[in-house]
């Protein structure tokens, strides 16, 4: 299979402290990928690599190249808001935009990235990306609505169509069903299965039953370097590393 | 220690504290609560019998004359009001935006420090700064001077508030605007002003108010006058003025005038007021 995103060698530090020691990973193309492991072993900050948001983190650095269809992320032609166009991410937790209808959630990445684009192109896909969401039937009609009214679960969906609307190729989850119910998770995650037709998908999690329902490969992190990666039937069955072994029998994390 | 023992004496102690500090707090709102309708009921009652139709559509009369009023004054403390916010929110709300979004460093500490100072300097004192910029130069009193001496009034104010404001829009907002690939500044102008615009509205309405009535940095700028003006080169009434004029004149129906037109200045404010309000409150 093709591969959007390759890693190599990637190292990142907060000031002096080294959270990602030389990860080396693909990431494949219409495939879903999860990255577990114990809390603090680098798994949001490496997702959060891959569309540069740590720019902006005051003391943040990092080493090794990120290929995103061949190309350096970080070479100089590379511009972060166009970058973050093509991998989109959705956070942890839901953050519709305040005072901001269901609708105008979804359309206002349409309207602020320059595209010339008309009332009707723009209705037809926030419609689309709400569709792809899973979330049209519930808002169809109050799309007026504020978006904060939703609830959880719904907030969480209204985010993956905000991200949706803008047409990325990648989408980034940083533990995007952490904040949620059973009922919505399974939602969310029947989803992310779905969505894995049409998008390549990063998932950070650290619910192991749910990395094994929605992937296709887990990677294993842990003190901020990549134990192990494989296919999600294999790892979770008859892993190479006894770190990784000892991970999921909960021996420890 | 045996708590069975004690409880009824515990709790009669308890009970009796309890209802002491709840008269107590409830006595300070009072007090907070009490000027404010001892003000509007003695202006009320004083200003009430000049308040008439020529109050507020004449201009004003010798002594002695019948009718007459602060027309003059109502548009002119418009006028003023209006052109010093026409500069002054653009400049006051910038401001509070870099602060916000980008001030880190000396340079943004020294315009936070500068921006409080100014926030407590006396009026009177920026009264006389529109003097010597303006009024000393043109070698006349005019409304631009009242326009530069208000604004010095109303910039820091503003600038505080708009920061304050940015600063409750939470980081998320931020960042998720940043991952759909929206440029930092539309993501500051379009997402994290409008998120904070509710906030933003009221500061600058309750600057506003604040201004309207600010009479002390008048006397040196705008001075007032007793006719229509219509060139802001020269010298302009204003409602606080010409309550100020009536109020030190030795005329009985001078003084009720006065009473008059701080009662329709006080209107003016609780009106701004009850707009901030309004369009500051949240919508479901």
């Amino acid at each position: 299979m093709e591969k959007v995103i390759q890693i190599n060698n990637l190292s990142a530090w907060f000031g002096d402290h080294q959270v990602l020691k030389n990860i080396r990973m693909d990431i494949l193309k219409n495939s879903v990928t999860s990255v577990m492991g114990p809390s603090g072993c680098g798994k949001s900050t490496f997702i959060r690599c891959l569309n540069r948001m740590h720019d902006l983190t005051p003391g943040f650095r990092s080493e090794g190249e990120i290929l995103l269809d061949g190309e350096n992320i970080h070479s100089e032609k590379v511009d972060p808001v166009y970058l973050r166009r093509r991998v989109g991410m959705v956070f942890q937790q839901p953050n519709p935009f305040p005072r901001m209808s269901v609708f105008e959630n979804v359309a206002v990445g349409l309207k602020l990235n320059g595209g010339k684009l008309s009332r009707a192109d723009i209705s037809g896909k926030v419609e689309q990306s709400l569709v792809r969401a899973a979330l049209w039937n519930e808002v169809k009609d109050h799309l007026d609505q504020s978006g904060a009214s939703l609830s959880g679960g719904q907030q969480q969906r209204l985010c993956i169509a905000r991200a949706l609307a803008v047409e990325p190729e990648v989408l980034l989850m940083d533990e995007p069903c952490s904040a949620l119910d059973p009922i919505s998770t399974a939602k969310i995650e029947e989803l992310i299965e779905d969505l894995s037709e049409k998008y390549t998908i990063a998932v950070v999690s650290h619910n192991m039953q749910q990395a094994g329902r929605i992937s296709d490969s887990v990677a294993f992190f842990l003190m901020g370097e990549l134990i192990e990666m494989d296919k999600s039937g294999k790892i979770f069955t008859n892993p190479s590393d006894k770190r990784t072994e000892e991970y999921i029998t909960g021996r420890f994390g | 220690m045996n708590w069975g023992t004690r409880v009824g004496t515990i709790s009669f102690r308890r009970k009796a504290v309890d209802g002491a500090m709840k008269a107590l707090f409830c006595l300070a709102a009072i007090l907070v609560l009490l000027p404010l309708f001892l003000i509007f009921f003695d202006l009320l009652i004083k200003g009430g019998k000049e308040l008439k139709l020529t109050l507020l559509i004449d201009l004003p009369h010798p002594v002695g004359e019948p009718g007459g009023g602060i027309a003059n004054g109502i548009v002119g403390t418009l006028v003023i009001t209006l052109l010093t916010m026409l500069w002054s929110v653009p400049t006051a709300v910038l401001c509070g935006i870099y602060l916000a979004e980008y001030g880190r460093g000396k340079f943004a500490s020294a315009v936070r420090f500068a921006a409080d100072t100014m926030t407590g300097v006396p009026s009177i004192i920026m009264g006389i700064f529109g003097y010597i910029l303006l009024v000393l130069p043109m070698k006349r009193f005019s409304a631009w001077a009242g326009v530069a001496a208000l604004s010095m009034i109303f910039i820091p104010v503003v600038v505080r508030t708009t920061e304050e404001m940015l600063r409750t829009v939470p980081g998320t907002v931020r960042e998720a605007a940043l991952a759909l690939g929206i440029e930092r500044w539309k993501t500051t102008l379009y997402i994290v002003v409008r998120t904070a615009s509710p906030g933003i509205l009221t500061g600058i309405l309750l600057a506003m108010a604040r201004i309207i009535g600010e009479t002390a940095p008048l006397l040196f700028t705008a001075l007032g006058n007793q006719f229509w003006q219509t060139r802001l080169d020269q010298p302009t009434a204003a409602v606080p003025l010409q309550i100020f004029t009536y109020a030190i004149s030795p005329y009985e129906d001078w003084h009720d005038k006065a009473w008059a037109g701080a009662l329709v200045l006080i209107t003016m404010v609780f009106l701004i007021s009850l707009g901030a309000r309004f369009l500051g409150r949240e919508k479901k």
